[in-house]
């Protein structure tokens, strides 16, 4: 991969550029905040001139790696104010890393009131006016240019709330099935709208397969890698079967499930909401329970979940938004959850941003608690058309909050706390509270070792070993992030030393170097020193690295727990 | 004495997903996983009263067991 494809929407002009030195080394996440850091002003308006948006595909996207499908999106978020890195499968990260494209960097703002489309080839990119598409939700916007280009362009698109530059919009790719996948968090949607871009084409003529410095190499890393994949319990049986909702009941079971705005740990209805449940609903119906979301996936953890009908619902149907919409927001019914579901992936909006933000709404009395019917009205009226109430719900969870004065609001850096209570499984309260991303359970997801016993076993109540145990996680995302990689490889990867070594294998392979571990680490901690320097330039400080202050204040049940972590310690957090 | 056993995932094929059931008082976790033909090597977590325990725990009276095999998700 030699080129970066740079895109200027205040001029209309798109350049081909060479890879600078300091770069070749680099890709996914590591790729777009060191490119955001290098040329994003730190205090800039997130939807003014001076933001950019940056595509790159991973490392060893475009090989054949398995799960090698996702690539990355960065820019400075719209939500938090600080660096963003957002992860997606779909099919256009692979052909972009097919064409030899580093990066696509997208920078300025078109004067006046048009909008473009953006169709990348082999050699350049050409931007077009755009009507056809606008005010369109994201399945009409691939549909329309399916027929207009071809089945097999990627497609990357912006849905509605993102034309309304909504701090919850996010952006959306196509993926092999004509469905979607998202760069979810942190409003992204709204720093691509605010230049004015409705979609980005890809164009696959010209694709070839990637040069590799050690093609036997290769294959016997990637062969070994993959045996890992297969092997482990999690990512060849669990996640293949039941999909990431597995983990409601066990979430559940721990007292960590939030519930009805945070205010309980468990969940009545979990069972109606679990992943069994919807394993067996989609068995029943004709669905899949078994899908990939990219070219090249081994795990499989996505599905396609069928109405009574056997008609098509939603696919990639995750736990964190089936835990957001029925044990935070108490809706019981999975086909209204699952209907939810795939009108958010439509009108282009993060599923755990907007549940969470519901549930504020629910307790600030804006709707009753459980009324998913309710919910997919005010979607469809109020955030796709962008109405006065639909923009101030487009706000997210933080917004919410503070329109209807309430101190219950699940936020960190303005960013929507995922499905883990941190008050119960405190490893995961440091990742929300110190990762550059604002809240985020990926970041470095501590589930893993506080309740699955992947990766050894640190006690989910104590605050003992919690820091050190969400900064090694963290490091290592960060890397994993980097290489296009699923970032479901961590659990083979915490539990099987082949299947780091044979990542390292393949990296080795791909590009004719000698890497050990410890530089693949060495990638992962200049990732967050890069992100954390941006973060502290854009004001966010250490005093930022909180966890809102009702956790230390409101015992969760069952096991009446607050988060109590001393200040002082969490802030060790950086010392590396 | 009373206990109650949940099931998960793939331990509910062909077994239930919550019994309740009567013990000999000491019954630890680990015979409860026999009696249900369940290898300790398959189990990821067990809890007891929200709390992971071992194998080796002796169940009280009234106490439910939860039982997963390995799991993941996020």
């Amino acid at each position: 991969m030699h080129k970066i494809f740079r895109i200027d929407m205040t001029d209309l002009k798109a350049t081909v550029e060479t890879v600078p030195e300091a770069w070749a080394g680099l890709g996914g996440r590591a790729l777009t905040s060191t490119i955001v850091a290098a040329e994003v002003p730190p205090t800039c308006h997130p939807l003014g001139p001076n933001n950019k948006l940056v595509f790159a595909p991973g490392l060893l996207s475009g090989t054949a790696a398995s799960n090698a499908g996702r690539f990355s999106c960065g820019a400075k978020s719209p939500l938090t104010g600080g660096i963003k890195e957002c992860s997606a499968g779909g099919s256009a990260g692979r052909i972009i890393a097919r064409l030899g494209i580093k990066a696509i960097i997208l920078e300025g703002q078109p004067k006046g009131e048009g909008w473009y489309g953006l169709i990348v080839r082999k050699d350049g990119v050409e931007i077009v006016p755009e009507t056809e598409t606008l005010g369109k939700g994201n399945f009409a916007v691939v549909e329309d240019l399916t027929a207009r280009l071809g089945e097999d362009f990627g497609v990357i698109t912006l849905g509605p709330a993102g034309e309304h530059l909504m701090a919850v919009s996010d952006i959306s790719v196509k993926d092999p099935d004509g469905k979607l996948r998202s760069f979810g968090r942190g409003g992204l949607g709204a720093v691509m709208g605010s230049k004015r871009v409705k979609f980005i084409a890809i164009d696959p003529e010209g694709v070839a397969n990637l040069a590799i410095a050690d093609p036997a190499a290769f294959k016997v890393a990637n062969k070994a890698f993959t045996k890992t994949l297969n092997d482990h319990p999690v990512s060849g049986q669990g996640l293949k079967k039941y999909g990431t909702a597995v983990l409601v009941n066990i979430i559940n079971e721990a007292g960590g499930l939030p519930t009805k705005n945070f205010t309980s740990g468990q969940c009545d209805h979990h069972d109606q909401i679990s992943g069994e449940q919807m394993y067996d609903n989609i068995v029943a119906r004709g669905g899949e329970p078994t899908h990939g979301c990219s070219v090249g996936c081994q795990i499989q953890c996505s599905q396609v979940y069928n109405d009574k009908d056997g008609k098509f619902l939603t696919s990639g149907f995750e736990y964190e938004t089936i835990w957001a919409l029925g044990a935070d927001g108490l809706i019981k019914d999975l086909d209204i959850i699952a209907e939810i579901d795939n009108v958010m992936d439509d009108i282009g909006v993060d599923s755990i941003e907007v549940p969470v933000m519901f549930a504020v709404a629910m307790e600030a009395g804006l709707l009753p608690w459980g009324d998913g019917k309710r919910m997919l009205e005010m979607l469809r009226e109020d955030i796709a058309k962008g109405t006065s109430l639909g923009r101030l719900l487009g706000g997210g969870t933080a917004a919410v909050g503070r329109a209807f004065g309430l101190t219950r609001i699940p936020v960190v850096k303005n960013q929507a706390i995922p499905a883990y209570d941190p008050r119960a499984i405190k490893g995961i309260g440091v990742t929300y509270a110190t990762t550059t991303m604002g809240a985020d359970h990926t970041a470095g997801y501590a589930i893993a070792t506080n309740i699955l016993n992947v990766g050894g076993k640190v006690d989910p109540l104590s605050n003992d070993g919690q820091v050190d145990l969400s900064r090694n996680l963290q490091i290592a995302t960060a890397a994993v992030d980097s290489t296009g990689l699923c970032l479901f490889i961590a659990f083979p990867a915490l539990d099987i030393p082949e299947c780091l070594a044979s990542v390292v294998g393949m990296l080795n392979a791909r590009y004719g170097l000698s890497l050990t571990g410890d530089d693949v680490v060495a990638l992962g901690k200049q990732v967050l020193k890069t992100e954390h320097a941006f973060n502290l330039a854009a004001g966010l400080g250490d005093e930022s690295d909180r966890l809102p202050e009702f956790f230390e204040l409101e015992p969760i049940a069952p096991h009446q727990v607050k988060w109590d972590m001393d200040p002082k310690e969490l802030a060790t957090f950086w010392s590396f | 004495m009373k206990i109650t056993v949940k099931l998960f995932a793939t331990f509910r094929q062909g077994r239930f997903k919550i019994e309740d059931r009567d013990v000999p008082v000491g019954t630890r976790v680990l015979d409860v996983l026999h009696s249900l033909d369940i290898d300790p090597a398959d189990v990821g977590t067990l809890f007891v009263k929200g709390r992971a325990v071992e194998v080796d725990r002796v169940l009280d009276e009234g106490e439910a067991i939860a039982i997963f095999p390995l799991v993941g998700g996020g």
